[in-house]
Protein backbone atom coordinates (compact mmCIF):
# COMPACT_ATOMS: atom_id res chain seq x y z
CA UNK A 1 0.00 0.00 0.00
CA UNK A 2 1.30 3.47 -0.89
CA UNK A 3 0.00 6.37 1.15
CA UNK A 4 0.26 10.13 1.36
CA UNK A 5 0.48 11.37 4.92
CA UNK A 6 -0.31 14.91 6.00
CA UNK A 7 1.31 15.17 9.40
CA UNK A 8 1.26 18.03 11.91
CA UNK A 9 4.82 19.14 12.66
CA UNK A 10 5.50 21.46 15.54
CA UNK A 11 8.99 21.65 17.10
CA UNK A 12 7.69 22.62 20.56
CA UNK A 13 4.82 24.17 22.45
CA UNK A 14 5.87 27.74 21.87
CA UNK A 15 6.40 27.53 18.10
CA UNK A 16 3.60 27.47 15.55
CA UNK A 17 3.09 24.20 13.75
CA UNK A 18 2.00 23.23 10.24
CA UNK A 19 0.99 20.24 8.15
CA UNK A 20 3.76 18.52 6.16
CA UNK A 21 3.32 15.98 3.35
CA UNK A 22 5.11 12.61 3.37
CA UNK A 23 4.94 9.55 1.13
CA UNK A 24 5.20 6.05 2.56
CA UNK A 25 5.17 2.87 0.49
CA UNK A 26 5.12 -0.87 1.06
CA UNK A 27 2.63 -0.60 3.92
CA UNK A 28 1.07 -3.99 4.78
CA UNK A 29 -2.59 -4.27 5.80
CA UNK A 30 -1.59 -6.27 8.89
CA UNK A 31 0.56 -3.47 10.24
CA UNK A 32 -0.82 -1.30 12.99
CA UNK A 33 -1.08 2.44 12.47
CA UNK A 34 1.85 2.97 14.83
CA UNK A 35 3.99 0.51 12.84
CA UNK A 36 3.21 2.56 9.77
CA UNK A 37 4.39 5.62 11.70
CA UNK A 38 7.57 3.71 12.65
CA UNK A 39 8.28 3.13 8.95
CA UNK A 40 7.77 6.83 8.24
CA UNK A 41 10.19 7.68 11.05
CA UNK A 42 12.83 5.22 9.78
CA UNK A 43 12.60 6.92 6.39
CA UNK A 44 13.02 10.33 8.00
CA UNK A 45 15.98 9.21 10.12
CA UNK A 46 17.69 7.70 7.07
CA UNK A 47 17.32 11.02 5.31
CA UNK A 48 18.75 12.77 8.35
CA UNK A 49 15.47 14.51 9.16
CA UNK A 50 13.73 14.87 12.50
CA UNK A 51 11.38 11.89 13.14
CA UNK A 52 7.74 12.58 14.01
CA UNK A 53 7.23 12.58 17.78
CA UNK A 54 4.18 10.63 18.91
CA UNK A 55 3.13 9.01 22.19
CA UNK A 56 2.81 5.25 22.64
CA UNK A 57 3.58 2.69 25.27
CA UNK A 58 1.77 -0.65 25.55
CA UNK A 59 0.75 -0.97 21.90
CA UNK A 60 -2.00 -3.32 23.00
CA UNK A 61 -4.86 -0.92 23.68
CA UNK A 62 -4.62 -0.63 27.44
CA UNK A 63 -2.40 2.30 28.37
CA UNK A 64 -4.11 5.09 26.45
CA UNK A 65 -0.91 6.81 25.39
CA UNK A 66 -1.30 6.62 21.60
CA UNK A 67 -3.07 9.90 20.94
CA UNK A 68 -3.60 10.87 17.34
CA UNK A 69 -6.36 12.53 15.40
CA UNK A 70 -6.58 10.48 12.19
CA UNK A 71 -8.68 11.86 9.33
CA UNK A 72 -10.58 14.05 11.74
CA UNK A 73 -11.31 11.37 14.36
CA UNK A 74 -9.37 10.45 17.50
CA UNK A 75 -7.73 7.04 16.99
CA UNK A 76 -9.02 6.92 13.42
CA UNK A 77 -12.13 5.56 11.77
CA UNK A 78 -12.62 2.29 13.66
CA UNK A 79 -14.98 2.23 16.64
CA UNK A 80 -13.76 1.29 20.13
CA UNK A 81 -10.14 1.13 19.00
CA UNK A 82 -6.95 2.86 20.04
CA UNK A 83 -4.44 3.99 17.42
CA UNK A 84 -2.08 1.12 18.28
CA UNK A 85 -4.89 -1.35 17.60
CA UNK A 86 -5.93 0.24 14.33
CA UNK A 87 -4.85 -1.86 11.36
CA UNK A 88 -3.70 -0.42 8.08
CA UNK A 89 -6.20 -2.66 6.27
CA UNK A 90 -8.75 -0.01 7.21
CA UNK A 91 -7.12 2.20 4.55
CA UNK A 92 -6.80 1.83 0.79
CA UNK A 93 -3.82 2.10 -1.52
CA UNK A 94 -3.39 5.72 -2.59
CA UNK A 95 -5.26 7.17 0.42
CA UNK A 96 -4.29 10.51 1.89
CA UNK A 97 -4.32 10.41 5.70
CA UNK A 98 -4.45 13.51 7.91
CA UNK A 99 -2.61 13.01 11.20
CA UNK A 100 -2.91 15.69 13.89
CA UNK A 101 -2.39 15.85 17.62
CA UNK A 102 -5.36 15.78 20.02
CA UNK A 103 -6.26 19.45 20.13
CA UNK A 104 -7.48 21.21 23.26
CA UNK A 105 -6.10 23.99 25.41
CA UNK A 106 -6.13 21.45 28.24
CA UNK A 107 -3.73 19.29 26.18
CA UNK A 108 -0.88 21.57 25.09
CA UNK A 109 1.34 20.21 22.30
CA UNK A 110 4.77 19.05 23.50
CA UNK A 111 6.10 18.22 20.06
CA UNK A 112 4.45 17.18 16.76
CA UNK A 113 1.74 14.70 17.74
CA UNK A 114 2.67 14.35 21.40
CA UNK A 115 0.51 16.33 23.81
CA UNK A 116 0.73 16.90 27.53
CA UNK A 117 -2.24 15.22 29.22
CA UNK A 118 -1.16 15.84 32.80
CA UNK A 119 -4.31 17.92 33.24
CA UNK A 120 -6.04 14.54 33.58
CA UNK A 121 -3.63 13.58 36.37
CA UNK A 122 -4.48 16.78 38.22
CA UNK A 123 -8.21 16.02 37.90
CA UNK A 124 -7.58 12.60 39.45
CA UNK A 125 -5.44 14.17 42.19
CA UNK A 126 -8.30 16.51 43.05
CA UNK A 127 -10.47 13.63 44.23
CA UNK A 128 -10.22 10.47 42.17
CA UNK A 129 -9.27 8.27 45.09
CA UNK A 130 -10.60 6.85 48.33
CA UNK A 131 -8.89 7.40 51.66
CA UNK A 132 -7.91 4.05 53.12
CA UNK A 133 -6.01 3.30 56.26
CA UNK A 134 -2.92 1.40 55.15
CA UNK A 135 -1.45 0.98 58.61
CA UNK A 136 -1.51 -2.79 58.41
CA UNK A 137 -5.14 -3.30 59.39
CA UNK A 138 -6.41 -2.72 55.87
CA UNK A 139 -9.87 -4.18 55.31
CA UNK A 140 -10.39 -6.60 52.47
CA UNK A 141 -12.42 -4.70 49.88
CA UNK A 142 -14.23 -7.92 48.95
CA UNK A 143 -15.65 -8.17 52.46
CA UNK A 144 -18.06 -5.33 51.67
CA UNK A 145 -21.07 -6.56 49.68
CA UNK A 146 -21.71 -4.66 46.42
CA UNK A 147 -24.80 -5.08 44.30
CA UNK A 148 -23.90 -6.86 41.05
CA UNK A 149 -25.41 -4.14 38.86
CA UNK A 150 -23.40 -1.42 40.60
CA UNK A 151 -20.25 -3.51 40.53
CA UNK A 152 -20.64 -3.92 36.78
CA UNK A 153 -21.29 -0.24 36.18
CA UNK A 154 -18.35 0.75 38.36
CA UNK A 155 -16.14 -1.71 36.52
CA UNK A 156 -17.23 -0.38 33.14
CA UNK A 157 -16.47 3.17 34.23
CA UNK A 158 -13.11 2.03 35.54
CA UNK A 159 -12.09 0.72 32.11
CA UNK A 160 -11.41 4.34 31.08
CA UNK A 161 -7.73 4.46 30.14
CA UNK A 162 -7.43 8.24 30.32
CA UNK A 163 -6.48 8.50 26.66
CA UNK A 164 -8.21 11.84 26.06
CA UNK A 165 -10.01 10.82 22.87
CA UNK A 166 -13.22 12.17 24.42
CA UNK A 167 -11.69 15.65 24.69
CA UNK A 168 -10.18 15.40 21.23
CA UNK A 169 -13.49 14.45 19.62
CA UNK A 170 -15.65 16.96 21.48
CA UNK A 171 -16.39 20.13 19.51
CA UNK A 172 -16.17 21.93 22.88
CA UNK A 173 -12.97 20.17 24.00
CA UNK A 174 -14.83 19.13 27.14
CA UNK A 175 -13.38 16.57 29.54
CA UNK A 176 -16.73 15.52 30.99
CA UNK A 177 -16.66 11.90 29.84
CA UNK A 178 -13.27 11.23 31.38
CA UNK A 179 -14.08 13.04 34.62
CA UNK A 180 -17.48 11.38 34.88
CA UNK A 181 -15.97 7.93 34.42
CA UNK A 182 -13.52 8.65 37.22
CA UNK A 183 -16.28 10.03 39.44
CA UNK A 184 -18.61 7.12 38.67
CA UNK A 185 -16.19 4.28 39.27
CA UNK A 186 -15.96 5.38 42.90
CA UNK A 187 -19.42 6.87 43.43
CA UNK A 188 -21.03 3.53 42.60
CA UNK A 189 -19.18 1.62 45.31
CA UNK A 190 -19.74 1.79 49.08
CA UNK A 191 -16.07 2.64 49.67
CA UNK A 192 -16.44 5.65 47.39
CA UNK A 193 -19.61 7.03 48.94
CA UNK A 194 -17.79 8.39 52.00
CA UNK A 195 -16.02 11.15 50.05
CA UNK A 196 -18.46 11.26 47.12
CA UNK A 197 -19.76 14.77 47.63
CA UNK A 198 -16.37 16.46 48.04
CA UNK A 199 -14.93 14.33 45.26
CA UNK A 200 -17.33 15.38 42.55
CA UNK A 201 -17.08 19.04 43.47
CA UNK A 202 -13.31 19.07 43.57
CA UNK A 203 -12.84 17.08 40.39
CA UNK A 204 -15.28 19.25 38.44
CA UNK A 205 -13.62 22.35 39.81
CA UNK A 206 -10.21 21.11 38.69
CA UNK A 207 -11.62 20.13 35.29
CA UNK A 208 -12.89 23.70 34.84
CA UNK A 209 -9.55 25.16 35.95
CA UNK A 210 -7.70 23.14 33.32
CA UNK A 211 -9.43 25.07 30.55
CA UNK A 212 -11.61 22.34 29.08
CA UNK A 213 -14.86 23.43 27.43
CA UNK A 214 -18.42 22.96 28.65
CA UNK A 215 -20.35 19.83 27.80
CA UNK A 216 -23.32 20.46 25.50
CA UNK A 217 -24.34 16.79 25.24
CA UNK A 218 -23.11 16.37 21.68
CA UNK A 219 -22.12 12.78 22.46
CA UNK A 220 -19.02 12.69 20.23
CA UNK A 221 -16.96 11.56 23.26
CA UNK A 222 -18.87 8.33 23.84
CA UNK A 223 -18.86 7.55 20.12
CA UNK A 224 -15.10 7.91 19.91
CA UNK A 225 -14.13 6.43 23.28
CA UNK A 226 -11.98 3.31 22.74
CA UNK A 227 -13.46 1.82 25.91
CA UNK A 228 -17.05 2.76 25.07
CA UNK A 229 -17.59 4.73 28.26
CA UNK A 230 -21.26 5.75 28.10
CA UNK A 231 -23.05 9.09 28.50
CA UNK A 232 -24.85 7.67 31.53
CA UNK A 233 -21.67 8.46 33.43
CA UNK A 234 -21.96 12.15 32.58
CA UNK A 235 -25.60 12.13 33.71
CA UNK A 236 -24.51 10.46 36.94
CA UNK A 237 -21.84 13.09 37.49
CA UNK A 238 -24.42 15.85 36.88
CA UNK A 239 -26.68 14.27 39.50
CA UNK A 240 -23.83 13.80 41.95
CA UNK A 241 -22.72 17.37 41.43
CA UNK A 242 -26.20 18.82 41.79
CA UNK A 243 -26.93 16.95 45.00
CA UNK A 244 -23.45 17.69 46.39
CA UNK A 245 -23.88 21.42 45.69
CA UNK A 246 -27.32 21.51 47.27
CA UNK A 247 -26.38 19.55 50.36
CA UNK A 248 -22.85 20.83 51.01
CA UNK A 249 -22.38 23.35 53.80
CA UNK B 1 -8.74 19.20 48.76
CA UNK B 2 -8.95 22.40 46.79
CA UNK B 3 -11.68 24.94 47.27
CA UNK B 4 -14.68 25.09 44.98
CA UNK B 5 -16.40 27.93 43.24
CA UNK B 6 -20.17 28.33 43.47
CA UNK B 7 -22.45 26.09 41.51
CA UNK B 8 -23.33 28.62 38.79
CA UNK B 9 -19.69 29.39 38.16
CA UNK B 10 -19.08 25.76 37.33
CA UNK B 11 -19.49 24.08 33.98
CA UNK B 12 -22.14 21.73 35.37
CA UNK B 13 -24.01 24.57 37.08
CA UNK B 14 -24.26 26.49 33.81
CA UNK B 15 -25.36 23.34 32.08
CA UNK B 16 -28.14 22.83 34.60
CA UNK B 17 -29.28 26.46 34.29
CA UNK B 18 -29.36 26.01 30.51
CA UNK B 19 -31.43 22.84 30.87
CA UNK B 20 -33.89 24.35 33.36
CA UNK B 21 -34.58 27.36 31.16
CA UNK B 22 -34.93 25.02 28.18
CA UNK B 23 -37.48 22.83 29.94
CA UNK B 24 -39.42 25.91 30.94
CA UNK B 25 -39.46 27.14 27.32
CA UNK B 26 -40.49 23.69 26.10
CA UNK B 27 -43.55 23.83 28.38
CA UNK B 28 -44.27 27.40 27.31
CA UNK B 29 -44.27 26.34 23.65
CA UNK B 30 -47.03 23.80 24.30
CA UNK B 31 -49.16 26.47 25.92
CA UNK B 32 -48.52 28.93 23.10
CA UNK B 33 -49.31 26.31 20.50
CA UNK B 34 -52.52 25.22 22.20
CA UNK B 35 -53.88 28.77 22.13
CA UNK B 36 -52.73 29.47 18.59
CA UNK B 37 -54.14 26.32 17.10
CA UNK B 38 -57.65 27.30 18.20
CA UNK B 39 -57.43 30.13 15.65
CA UNK B 40 -57.70 27.53 12.89
CA UNK B 41 -61.06 26.15 13.99
CA UNK B 42 -62.68 28.52 16.47
CA UNK B 43 -62.00 32.25 16.22
CA UNK B 44 -64.18 32.79 19.31
CA UNK B 45 -62.09 30.47 21.48
CA UNK B 46 -58.93 32.06 20.12
CA UNK B 47 -60.23 35.54 20.92
CA UNK B 48 -61.35 34.71 24.42
CA UNK B 49 -58.15 32.82 25.33
CA UNK B 50 -55.98 35.56 23.88
CA UNK B 51 -57.96 38.15 25.75
CA UNK B 52 -57.52 36.19 28.96
CA UNK B 53 -53.76 35.88 28.43
CA UNK B 54 -53.50 39.54 27.47
CA UNK B 55 -55.38 40.92 30.43
CA UNK B 56 -54.97 38.49 33.31
CA UNK B 57 -52.65 40.18 35.82
CA UNK B 58 -51.04 36.89 36.86
CA UNK B 59 -50.11 36.16 33.24
CA UNK B 60 -49.10 39.73 32.49
CA UNK B 61 -47.12 40.63 35.56
CA UNK B 62 -45.82 37.27 36.82
CA UNK B 63 -45.66 34.73 34.02
CA UNK B 64 -44.64 37.20 31.30
CA UNK B 65 -41.61 38.56 33.21
CA UNK B 66 -40.60 35.00 34.17
CA UNK B 67 -40.83 34.04 30.51
CA UNK B 68 -38.72 37.03 29.45
CA UNK B 69 -36.18 36.13 32.08
CA UNK B 70 -36.13 32.48 30.94
CA UNK B 71 -35.61 33.42 27.30
CA UNK B 72 -32.90 35.94 28.13
CA UNK B 73 -31.09 33.57 30.48
CA UNK B 74 -31.21 30.83 27.85
CA UNK B 75 -29.68 32.84 25.04
CA UNK B 76 -27.19 34.75 27.16
CA UNK B 77 -25.94 31.46 28.62
CA UNK B 78 -25.88 30.05 25.09
CA UNK B 79 -23.57 32.86 23.99
CA UNK B 80 -21.34 32.47 27.04
CA UNK B 81 -21.09 28.70 26.60
CA UNK B 82 -20.31 28.99 22.91
CA UNK B 83 -17.63 31.62 23.48
CA UNK B 84 -16.01 29.54 26.23
CA UNK B 85 -16.18 26.37 24.20
CA UNK B 86 -14.62 28.01 21.15
CA UNK B 87 -11.93 29.31 23.48
CA UNK B 88 -11.16 25.82 24.77
CA UNK B 89 -9.46 24.87 21.51
CA UNK B 90 -7.33 27.74 20.25
CA UNK B 91 -5.64 25.78 17.47
CA UNK B 92 -8.39 24.23 15.35
CA UNK B 93 -8.18 20.90 13.57
CA UNK B 94 -7.18 20.98 9.91
CA UNK B 95 -9.60 18.08 9.48
CA UNK B 96 -12.49 17.48 11.83
CA UNK B 97 -14.94 14.76 10.88
CA UNK B 98 -17.88 15.77 13.05
CA UNK B 99 -20.42 13.67 11.19
CA UNK B 100 -18.54 10.53 12.17
CA UNK B 101 -19.59 10.90 15.76
CA UNK B 102 -22.34 13.45 16.27
CA UNK B 103 -25.39 15.06 14.71
CA UNK B 104 -25.26 18.33 12.82
CA UNK B 105 -27.95 19.71 15.13
CA UNK B 106 -25.93 19.08 18.28
CA UNK B 107 -22.86 20.86 16.88
CA UNK B 108 -24.76 23.86 15.56
CA UNK B 109 -27.07 24.85 18.40
CA UNK B 110 -25.66 28.36 18.29
CA UNK B 111 -26.74 28.83 14.64
CA UNK B 112 -30.22 27.39 15.03
CA UNK B 113 -30.44 29.39 18.27
CA UNK B 114 -29.38 32.62 16.60
CA UNK B 115 -31.99 32.18 13.90
CA UNK B 116 -34.65 31.63 16.56
CA UNK B 117 -33.43 34.72 18.42
CA UNK B 118 -33.72 36.76 15.24
CA UNK B 119 -37.21 35.36 14.83
CA UNK B 120 -38.09 36.30 18.41
CA UNK B 121 -37.06 39.87 17.68
CA UNK B 122 -39.26 39.87 14.63
CA UNK B 123 -42.14 38.21 16.45
CA UNK B 124 -41.93 40.77 19.26
CA UNK B 125 -41.98 43.56 16.73
CA UNK B 126 -44.98 41.95 15.07
CA UNK B 127 -47.17 41.10 18.02
CA UNK B 128 -45.76 41.94 21.37
CA UNK B 129 -44.77 45.59 20.87
CA UNK B 130 -48.12 46.48 19.24
CA UNK B 131 -49.84 44.68 22.14
CA UNK B 132 -47.93 46.62 24.77
CA UNK B 133 -48.57 49.78 22.82
CA UNK B 134 -52.27 49.03 22.53
CA UNK B 135 -52.77 48.18 26.17
CA UNK B 136 -50.32 50.20 28.18
CA UNK B 137 -49.20 53.17 26.09
CA UNK B 138 -52.14 54.25 24.01
CA UNK B 139 -54.50 52.58 26.47
CA UNK B 140 -57.03 51.81 23.78
CA UNK B 141 -60.37 50.37 24.91
CA UNK B 142 -60.31 46.62 25.44
CA UNK B 143 -61.68 44.78 22.43
CA UNK B 144 -62.19 41.08 22.95
CA UNK B 145 -62.60 40.33 19.27
CA UNK B 146 -59.55 42.03 17.77
CA UNK B 147 -57.05 39.15 18.12
CA UNK B 148 -58.30 36.92 15.35
CA UNK B 149 -58.32 39.78 12.83
CA UNK B 150 -54.82 40.80 13.81
CA UNK B 151 -53.58 37.28 13.09
CA UNK B 152 -55.39 37.19 9.78
CA UNK B 153 -53.83 40.48 8.75
CA UNK B 154 -50.33 39.41 9.75
CA UNK B 155 -50.33 36.22 7.75
CA UNK B 156 -51.59 37.92 4.65
CA UNK B 157 -47.99 38.81 3.84
CA UNK B 158 -46.08 35.94 2.14
CA UNK B 159 -42.66 37.26 3.25
CA UNK B 160 -43.72 37.02 6.86
CA UNK B 161 -45.08 33.53 6.30
CA UNK B 162 -41.74 32.42 4.79
CA UNK B 163 -39.82 33.85 7.76
CA UNK B 164 -42.15 32.09 10.18
CA UNK B 165 -41.90 28.76 8.37
CA UNK B 166 -38.09 28.93 8.21
CA UNK B 167 -37.89 29.85 11.88
CA UNK B 168 -39.97 26.87 12.88
CA UNK B 169 -37.71 24.60 10.86
CA UNK B 170 -34.76 25.97 12.84
CA UNK B 171 -36.76 25.58 16.04
CA UNK B 172 -37.29 21.94 15.15
CA UNK B 173 -33.56 21.42 14.54
CA UNK B 174 -32.78 23.17 17.83
CA UNK B 175 -35.25 20.99 19.73
CA UNK B 176 -34.11 17.76 18.10
CA UNK B 177 -30.89 18.09 20.06
CA UNK B 178 -32.11 20.31 22.88
CA UNK B 179 -35.03 18.29 24.17
CA UNK B 180 -33.16 15.12 25.14
CA UNK B 181 -30.08 17.18 25.95
CA UNK B 182 -31.87 19.07 28.71
CA UNK B 183 -32.86 15.79 30.36
CA UNK B 184 -29.29 14.54 30.13
CA UNK B 185 -28.04 17.76 31.72
CA UNK B 186 -30.41 17.32 34.64
CA UNK B 187 -28.92 13.89 35.15
CA UNK B 188 -32.06 12.14 33.95
CA UNK B 189 -30.54 9.45 31.83
CA UNK B 190 -30.62 5.74 32.33
CA UNK B 191 -30.87 2.93 29.81
CA UNK B 192 -34.36 2.02 30.99
CA UNK B 193 -36.26 5.24 30.38
CA UNK B 194 -33.96 7.41 28.29
CA UNK B 195 -34.96 5.83 24.94
CA UNK B 196 -38.56 6.85 25.73
CA UNK B 197 -37.45 10.43 26.47
CA UNK B 198 -35.57 10.50 23.18
CA UNK B 199 -38.58 9.21 21.27
CA UNK B 200 -40.96 11.64 22.87
CA UNK B 201 -38.43 14.44 22.30
CA UNK B 202 -38.25 13.64 18.59
CA UNK B 203 -42.02 13.63 18.29
CA UNK B 204 -42.31 16.92 20.17
CA UNK B 205 -39.51 18.53 18.14
CA UNK B 206 -41.20 17.70 14.87
CA UNK B 207 -44.90 17.96 15.74
CA UNK B 208 -44.94 21.27 17.64
CA UNK B 209 -42.97 23.26 15.00
CA UNK B 210 -44.97 21.51 12.26
CA UNK B 211 -48.13 22.61 14.06
CA UNK B 212 -46.97 26.22 14.14
CA UNK B 213 -46.11 26.01 10.42
CA UNK B 214 -49.58 24.64 9.78
CA UNK B 215 -51.16 27.60 11.60
CA UNK B 216 -49.14 30.15 9.61
CA UNK B 217 -49.91 28.45 6.28
CA UNK B 218 -53.57 28.02 7.21
CA UNK B 219 -54.05 31.75 7.72
CA UNK B 220 -52.04 32.61 4.65
CA UNK B 221 -54.05 30.28 2.41
CA UNK B 222 -57.29 31.54 3.95
CA UNK B 223 -56.31 35.09 3.13
CA UNK B 224 -55.77 34.39 -0.58
S1 LIG C 1 -13.58 8.28 28.68
FE1 LIG C 1 -12.88 7.01 26.95
S2 LIG C 1 -12.04 8.50 25.50
FE2 LIG C 1 -12.16 9.55 27.47
S3 LIG C 1 -10.20 9.26 28.45
FE3 LIG C 1 -11.50 7.57 29.15
S4 LIG C 1 -11.11 5.90 27.71
FE4 LIG C 1 -10.32 7.75 26.74
S1 LIG D 1 -0.07 2.45 23.01
FE1 LIG D 1 -1.12 1.83 24.80
S2 LIG D 1 -3.19 2.07 24.20
FE2 LIG D 1 -2.13 2.45 22.35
Amino acid sequence: MDLTLKVWRQPNGSTKGKMEDYQVSGIDGDMSFLEMMDILNEQLIEKGEDPVAFDHDCREGICGMCSMQINGEPHGPEKATTTCQLHMRKFKNGDTIYIEPFRANGFPVVKDLAVDRSSFDRIIQAGGYISVNTSGNTLDGNAIPVEKKNADMAFNAATCIGCGACVAACPNASAMLFTSAKVSQLALLPQGRVEASKRVQNMVHQMDLEGFGNCSNVGACAEECPKEISLENIARMNREYLSASISSE
Amino acid sequence: MSSQSGIFNSSIGRKIAMALSALFLIIFLIQHFTINVTSTFSPETFNSWSHFMGTNPLVQFVLQPVLLFGVTLHFVLGFILTARNRGARDVKYVRYNGNAHSSWMSRNMIWSGLFILFFLGFHFYDFWIPEINYKYIERLPADETRYYHEVQEMFHNPVRVVIYVLSFIFLSLHLLHGFQSSFQSMGARNPKYFPAIEKFGKLYSILIPAGFIFIALFHYINSL
